[in-house]
C-alpha cells in the first residue's frame, strides 16, 4: 500500500518536473528566438511612436525613443539570462572543483582555500561585489566577475563536505579493493555522486544571481546603454514611473517570471533526484 | 565561554584586517591612481613631471605594503582620505549619513520581524493547512522579486496611485524611512518567514514537545515558553545573517527613494568612480557586518545555554 502511494507521488513529482522543464524551454525559446519571431528591432528608434501605452501593435508599449518594449525585454532577457548562466557555470564548476580538491588533498591547500572561503562568507557579499564591479569597470562581464569572486565559496564548501563524507564510505573502499585507480574512483564514483547536489544548488542559484546581476546593472555597474538588460531598463524607466509605468512593467515581469521558473525547477529537481538522501 | 570569546575576538580582528587589506588593494587595482583621477575630475592637463611630483608628495612612489601601512595607520586614526569629487573628508561624510542608514536598518528589521515572525510561526503551527499554503506562496513571490522591483511597485502603488506616502523623501525623519524600510522588509521577510517556519517545525518535532503534550501541558504555553525560546537562537542568527543582504540592499533602495544614507552615497560614488568613498564604505560596512555577527553569536549563547557547554 505504502509503496504504491509513494510511487504515484514520485510520478506526480516527475510530471511536474516535465511541465517546468517545458515552460523553461519555452521561456528560453522566446528570449533566444526573439530576433526571428518578434517583428520589432530592439534598437530601432522611431520618435513618432514614442511612449505609446501597451496596445495591439506594441503589446508592452514603446519607450521614449519609440522602441518596442517587448522586443527590448526579450533582447534584455538574452543578456540577463546568458550572463547569469555564465556566472552560475563558472562558480559551480570552479567552486566544486576546488572543494573536491580540498576534500581529497587536505593539508595546507585545504586550510588556505577554506580560510579564504570562510572570509568571503563573513563579508557582506553584495557590497563586496559592488566594489569589485566598480573597480573592474567592465560592463556585464565585470559584474559577472565580481559576483563570481564573492559567490564561489558556497560551492567549494558544499563539494568539500560531500567529498569528505564520501571519501570514507564503504562503497569507495569496495571499488578501491576492486582495483579502481584513485583517478577512476574520482571520475566514476565521487563526481557522479556530488553532481546532483551541485546541479540542484546551481539551478536554485540562477534566480538569486539573476536578481543580483540585475541589481548591479540597476546601479550602473553592468550592461551599459544602449544594450537592453533588465536591470538597466528598470533603472532608466523608473524616472518615468508616474506617467509611463509600462516601461518598468516589462523588465520587472521578465525578472519575476524567470526567477519563479528556475526556483520551481530547482525545487522539483531536488525532489526528483532526492539529493538530500545520503548514499 | 572562557576560551570562546578570545578566539572569536581574534577571528574578528583577522576579518577586519582582511577587509582593510581588501578594500585598500581593490583601490590599487583600479588602474588609474589618485593623481590621474583628480586631474580627470577637474578637467586639468598637467605635465608628466608635475604628476610625478604630486605622486611623490602623496607617497604613491612607495612600495605597496608601505603605502598600505601608512593608509592603515591613518584609517585607524579616523582619517579615510578625501573624496575625489567633493574634496570633503570621507570619514566626516560617512558619519554624517550613517545615522540615516541605521534608522533605515532599524526600521526594516522591525518591519521584518513584525511581518514574518507571526506569519512564520502560524505557518508552522498550521502546517499543510490553507494558511500555511497561502503564507508559503506569499513568501515565494516575495523571494522572486528583487528589491528594486519591490521598491518601484511600492512607489507606484503607495505614492502615485494611493498618495499615502511622499514620492521623494528628504532622508531626515522617520516618515521618510517607511517606504525604503518596507521595501527591504518585504525582501528580507520573504526569506525570513521560511526560516522561521523551518526552525519552529524542527523544534516542534523534538521529543520533548510530544512528551510535554502527552502530560497535558497546553500547546500555547509550550509554544511560547519552550519552543519559541529554543528556536530563538536560530532565528536571531538568521536575522543577523540577513543584515548583510540588508546593508547591501540599502544601497539600491536608498538610491531609488533618494534617501540620504551611506548606501546612496556609495552608489553615487561608484557611478563617479570616487574610490576613497567606495573604499571607506566597504571597510565600514564589512566591519559593521562582522560586529553584528559577533553580537548574534553572543545572543545565541545567552538564549541557549547548551551551546557554551560540552563539545559544541
Amino acid at each position: 500500500m505504502r509503496l504504491g502511494k509513494s510511487r504515484t507521488a514520485s510520478g506526480r513529482v516527475r510530471r511536474w518536473l516535465w511541465i517546468l522543464t517545458a515552460l523553461t524551454a519555452l521561456l528560453l525559446l522566446a528570449v533566444y528566438g526573439a530576433p526571428f519571431i518578434c517583428p520589432f528591432d530592439p534598437q530601432g528608434q522611431d520618435l513618432s511612436r514614442s511612449l505609446q501605452p501597451p496596445g495591439k501593435e506594441h503589446i508592452l508599449g514603446t519607450d521614449q525613443y519609440g522602441r518596442d518594449v517587448l522586443a527590448r525585454v526579450l533582447s534584455g532577457g538574452r543578456v540577463s539570462i546568458s550572463s547569469t548562466f555564465l556566472l552560475v557555470a563558472v562558480i559551480s564548476v570552479f567552486g566544486s572543483m576546488s572543494g573536491v580538491y580540498c576534500g581529497l588533498r587536505g593539508g595546507w591547500p585545504d586550510r588556505l582555500l577554506m580560510g579564504i572561503a570562510e572570509l568571503c562568507l563573513s563579508l557582506p557579499g553584495i557590497i563586496l561585489a559592488m566594489a569589485i564591479a566598480a573597480v573592474l569597470n567592465g560592463g556585464v562581464l565585470g559584474a559577472v566577475g565580481a559576483l563570481a569572486l564573492v559567490s564561489w565559496p558556497k560551492y567549494a564548501r558544499l563539494a568539500r563536505s560531500r567529498t569528505l563524507a564520501l571519501k570514507n564510505s564503504p562503497f569507495i573502499y569496495a571499488v578501491r579493493l576492486a582495483g579502481d585507480t584513485p583517478g577512476q574512483v574520482v571520475r566514476r564514483h565521487l563526481l557522479p555522486n556530488i553532481l546532483g547536489t551541485v546541479l540542484v544548488t546551481a539551478i536554485l542559484d540562477i534566480g538569486t544571481l539573476l536578481m543580483e546581476l540585475a541589481g548591479l546593472s540597476f546601479l550602473g555597474l553592468g550592461a551599459q546603454p544602449p544594450t537592453a538588460e533588465w536591470g538597466s531598463m528598470l533603472s532608466s524607466g523608473r524616472s518615468m514611473l508616474q506617467l509611463y509605468p509600462w516601461l518598468v512593467l516589462g523588465p520587472g515581469l521578465g525578472i519575476f517570471i524567470t526567477v519563479v521558473l528556475f526556483s520551481l525547477l530547482g525545487d522539483a529537481m531536488r525532489d526528483c533526484l532526492d539529493v538530500r538522501r545520503v548514499p | 565561554m572562557g576560551r570562546w570569546l578570545p578566539e572569536r575576538l581574534l577571528r574578528l580582528a583577522l576579518v577586519l584586517f582582511s577587509i582593510s587589506f581588501l578594500s585598500f588593494g581593490l583601490m590599487r587595482l583600479a588602474g588609474s591612481d589618485v593623481v590621474e583621477q583628480k586631474m580627470e575630475n577637474r578637467g586639468e592637463a598637467v605635465s608628466a613631471e608635475a604628476a610625478e611630483e604630486a605622486r611623490a608628495s602623496l607617497g604613491l612612489d612607495q612600495p605597496f605594503l608601505v603605502q598600505y601601512s601608512v593608509w592603515l595607520k591613518r584609517a585607524a586614526g579616523g582619517d579615510l582620505g578625501r573624496s575625489y569629487v567633493s574634496g570633503q573628508p570621507v570619514a566626516e561624510a560617512f558619519w554624517q549619513r550613517l545615522p540615516n542608514t541605521l534608522r533605515l536598518a532599524f526600521m526594516s528589521v522591525l518591519l521584518t520581524a513584525v511581518l514574518s515572525l507571526p506569519l512564520g510561526i502560524l505557518s508552522a503551527v498550521r502546517q499543510n493547512g490553507p494558511v500555511d499554503y497561502a503564507v508559503r506562496v506569499l513568501s515565494f513571490v516575495g523571494n522572486s522579486l528583487p528589491n528594486f522591483v519591490v521598491a518601484l511597485l511600492l512607489l507606484y502603488i503607495l505614492s502615485l496611485r494611493l498618495g499615502w506616502l511622499p514620492v521623494i523623501s528628504d532622508g531626515t525623519g522617520w516618515e521618510s524611512a517607511v517606504m525604503p524600510g518596507l521595501t527591504l522588509a518585504i525582501a528580507m521577510g520573504a526569506k525570513y518567514i521560511r526560516q522561521v517556519r523551518t526552525a519552529v517545525l524542527e523544534e516542534l518535532s523534538q521529543p520533548y514537545v510530544a512528551g510535554a503534550l502527552s502530560r497535558g501541558i497546553p500547546f500555547a504555553r509550550l509554544l511560547w515558553g519552550g519552543v519559541l525560546r529554543s528556536a530563538g537562537g536560530t532565528l536571531l542568527t538568521m536575522l543577523a545573517l540577513s543584515l548583510g543582504d540588508l546593508l547591501g540592499g540599502a544601497a539600491v533602495v536608498e538610491t531609488i527613494f533618494m534617501y540620504g544614507g551611506v548606501g546612496s552615497m556609495a552608489a553615487e560614488a561608484i557611478r563617479m568612480r570616487d574610490y576613497p568613498v567606495v573604499q571607506a564604505y566597504v571597510m565600514m560596512m564589512g566591519g559593521i557586518y562582522a560586529l553584528l555577527n559577533l553580537l548574534a553569536d553572543l545572543g545565541c549563547r545567552w538564549l541557549d545555554p547548551r551551546i557554551g557547554r560540552g563539545d559544541m
